[in-house]
C-alpha cells in the first residue's frame, strides 16, 4: 500500500510535465509551415483559396491560437485526440491500431538486453580482467557504437537474404493465414531481428551498467559477512549480490523507456513494421500534425506509465524505500 | 599535466584517440583526396569495391564515388557532432547551473522543463522539430542540440547541489562576490569534469541521431552524409549490400573512438572511480 501511494504521488508529479509537453508540442507545431489543409488541398490538387478557407474553418483551423490551445487540451481531457485528415479516422483510432506492435517489439527488445546484459554483466564481474572480461567489455563497446538501423539490415542481408532463415520485414506473413500456435510462432519468427536490432544498444549498455554495479556491491561489507558465514561464492553471488546490484539496472529503464521508443521509429522502418514509430515517421511525411502531436502525448503517457511501473518494482526490490515515509 | 599522463596510460583512451585522429583526418583531407562534389556524378552506377581502381570503395546506386562521400561524411558527421555537443552542453550547463545554484522554485520550475524534455522520446521530438523548422544541416544540428541537453542539465544541477554549500563557495559569499562570480568562477570549474566525461557520451549520441535521421532521408539531402549513404543503399540491399555497409562501418568506428576517449578521460578525470576497475 505504502509503495503505490508513493508511485502514486510520483505519478501525480507528473502531471505538470505532460502539461507542459502538450503547451510546448502545439506552440511549436504552430511555427510549422502549412497545415493539415494545405496537406490535404496538395493530396487532392489544389483549389481555391475560399475553398481551404472553408476547410479551415471546419477542422477548426481559424480560432486563434490560444483558443486552439485551450480546444485542444479539453478535448485531450477527455481523452478525444481529434481526427486525422490523412487517414480519415480519429488519431485515438489510429494510434491504437499501431501501438501493439510497438509495445511488442519493447517489451521483446527489454527482456531480451536485460536478461542478457544481466548475464553477460555478473559474468564480466566474476571474471574481472580476466579474458572473459576483456572479451564481454570489448563487445559491449561494439554494440553499444553499432548504429541500430545499420545492423538490422546487414541482419537482414546476413539471415534473410543469404541465409534465409528469418523473414525480412513485416509482423507476420499476410501470404499465409495461420492461427493458434502457429500465429505465435509466426509472428515471433518476425519479431527476432526486430528485437535484436532495438536490444542491441541496451545490451551494451545494461551489462556495462551491471558489471559496474556487481563490482560495487561485491565490495561491501555485507558481502565479506555472508562469505565469512561460509556460504559458497555461488549463493553469496545468487542470495545477496545480485537483488543489490540489480536496482541500478531498474533505474535505467524507466530513464531509457523514451529512447527506446525513439529507437522503434527506426527499428520499425527498417523492418516494416506497422508501429507507432512508423506512424510519426509517415506522419512527419505527411505534415498530419493532428497524429503526430497524439503520438507524442501516447508517448508520454507510455513513458510515464513504465516509470511508475519502475517505481513500484524498485519498491519492492529496495525495502528501504517504502519504509521511508 | 597528470591528468593527461593518466590519459595517456589508458589503452582503451589511446585506440580511441588515434581512431578519432584518423576520422579527423579523413574529414580535413576530404577536399585534398577529393576536390570534386562528393555527390556528383563518378562513374558506372553500382561497381563493387575493388572492381574499378579508380573506386576503391566502388559506386553507389546514382554512380556516386562511395569513398568520396565516406571522406566528405566524415567531416559532416564531426561537425555536426561537435556543435550538436557544445549547444546541448550550453543549454544543460546553464540550466543545471541556475537550478542547483538557486534551489527552490527556480529549481522546481527548471526541472519540470527538463523532465518534459526527457518524457517526450528525444528522436520523436527531433523528428518533431525538423518537421517544423526544415532540414537544413543548421537546423539539424541545432535540432540535435536541442533534445540532447536535459542528462547534461541534471548532472550539472546534481554537481551544483553538493558544491554550493561547500565552505569555499560559503566564504566567497561572505566576502560579497556577486552570484555570477560565484557560479562561473568558483562553482563551474569543480563541476565540469563529470560533465566534460558525459559530453563524450553527447556527441555519441549526436552523431548516432544524425545519421538515423539521414537514414531515414528526413536530414539534409545536399549534404554527404554517411547516414544518407546507408539509406540510399537500402534499395539495392539484396544484391549490392556493399553500399550500406561501408558507410555504417565508418559510423561504428567513430562512435566507438569518441566512447573510448571518453572511457579514458573518465578514467583520467575520476582517479578515485578508476582505481576499482
Amino acid at each position: 500500500m505504502r509503495i503505490l501511494r508513493l508511485a502514486g504521488r510520483r505519478l501525480a508529479a507528473s502531471l505538470p510535465t505532460l502539461l507542459i509537453i502538450l503547451a510546448g508540442m502545439f506552440l511549436l507545431l504552430q511555427l510549422a509551415p502549412g497545415d493539415t489543409v494545405d496537406a490535404l488541398m496538395a493530396q487532392i490538387g489544389g483549389g481555391d483559396a475560399a475553398f481551404a478557407a472553408e476547410m479551415r474553418r471546419f477542422y477548426g483551423l481559424d480560432a486563434g491560437v490560444p483558443a486552439q490551445l485551450w480546444n485542444y487540451l479539453s478535448r485531450l481531457a477527455t481523452l478525444d485526440l481529434g481526427h486525422s485528415a490523412i487517414y480519415g479516422k480519429s488519431v485515438a483510432t489510429v494510434i491504437l491500431e499501431r501501438l501493439p506492435a510497438t509495445l511488442l517489439l519493447m517489451v521483446s527488445a527489454l527482456s531480451f538486453a536485460f536478461s542478457f546484459g544481466l548475464v553477460l554483466g555478473v559474468i564480466a564481474a566474476r571474471r574481472v580482467n580476466r579474458w572473459p572480461d576483456t572479451l564481454i567489455s570489448t563487445l559491449g563497446l561494439i554494440f553499444y557504437a553499432t548504429p541500430s538501423f545499420w545492423f538490422g539490415l546487414m541482419a537482414i542481408v546476413v539471415f534473410s537474404v543469404h541465409l534465409q532463415w528469418l523473414p525480412a520485414g513485416g509482423l507476420s506473413d499476410i501470404t499465409r493465414s495461420l492461427s493458434g500456435l502457429a500465429a505465435v510462432v509466426d509472428v515471433a519468427r518476425h519479431l527476432v531481428l526486430p528485437t535484436l536490432t532495438l536490444g542491441l544498444i541496451f545490451l551494451a549498455i545494461y551489462l556495462r551498467i551491471m558489471r559496474a554495479s556487481m563490482l560495487e556491491v561485491l565490495s561491501l561489507d555485507f558481502v565479506r559477512t555472508a562469505r565469512a558465514k561460509g556460504l559458497s561464492e555461488t549463493r553469496v553471488v545468487a542470495r545477496h549480490v545480485l537483488r543489490n546490484a540489480m536496482l541500478p539496472m531498474v533505474t535505467l529503464i524507466g530513464l531509457q523507456a523514451g529512447t527506446m521508443l525513439g529507437g522503434s521509429v527506426v527499428v520499425e522502418s527498417v523492418f516494416a513494421l506497422p508501429g507507432l514509430g512508423r506512424l510519426a515517421y509517415e506522419s512527419v511525411v505527411q505534415r498530419d500534425l493532428n497524429t503526430l502531436l497524439g503520438i507524442i502525448f501516447v508517448s508520454a503517457l507510455l513513458v510515464i506509465a513504465i516509470n511508475f511501473l519502475v517505481d513500484i518494482l524498485y519498491a519492492r526490490l529496495d525495502p528501504r524505500i517504502s519504509a521511508e515515509e | 599535466m597528470r591528468a593527461l599522463r593518466a590519459f595517456l596510460r589508458s589503452p582503451a583512451a589511446v585506440i580511441g584517440s588515434v581512431i578519432l585522429l584518423a576520422v579527423l583526418v579523413m574529414g580535413v583531407s576530404a577536399h585534398w583526396f577529393y576536390p570534386g562534389d562528393p555527390l556528383g556524378l563518378a562513374g558506372r552506377p553500382l561497381q563493387w569495391p575493388g572492381q574499378n581502381p579508380r573506386f576503391p570503395l566502388g559506386t553507389d546506386p546514382s554512380g556516386r564515388d562511395i569513398a568520396a562521400q565516406l571522406f566528405h561524411g566524415a567531416r559532416v558527421s564531426l561537425l555536426i557532432g561537435f556543435v550538436a555537443t557544445a549547444i546541448a552542453a550550453l543549454i544543460g550547463i546553464a540550466i543545471g547551473a541556475l537550478a542547483g545554484f538557486y534551489g527552490g522554485a527556480v529549481d522546481t520550475a527548471l526541472m519540470r522543463v527538463t523532465e518534459a524534455f526527457q518524457t517526450v522520446p528525444n528522436f520523436l521530438l527531433l523528428l518533431v522539430l525538423v518537421a517544423v523548422f526544415g532540414s537544413t544541416i543548421e537546423t539539424v544540428t541545432i535540432a540535435i542540440g536541442i533534445v540532447s541537453w536535459p542528462p547534461v542539465a541534471r548532472l550539472t544541477r546534481a554537481e551544483f547541489l553538493t558544491l554550493r554549500t561547500r565552505d569555499f563557495v560559503q566564504a566567497c559569499r561572505v566576502q560579497g562576490l556577486s552570484d555570477a562570480h560565484l557560479i562561473l568562477r568558483e562553482v563551474l570549474p569543480n563541476a565540469l569534469p563529470p560533465v566534460i566525461v558525459y559530453a563524450s557520451v553527447v556527441m555519441a549520441v549526436a552523431i548516432l541521431l544524425e545519421s538515423a535521421l539521414a537514414f531515414l532521408q528526413l536530414s539534409d539531402p545536399n549534404v554527404p552524409s554517411w547516414g544518407n549513404l546507408i539509406g540510399l543503399g537500402r534499395n539495392v540491399l539484396r544484391t549490392e549490400w556493399y553500399v550500406s555497409a561501408i558507410p555504417g562501418v565508418a559510423i561504428l568506428l567513430t562512435i566507438l573512438g569518441v566512447s573510448l576517449v571518453g572511457q579514458g578521460l573518465n578514467d583520467a578525470l575520476n582517479p578515485r572511480l578508476a582505481s576499482g576497475r
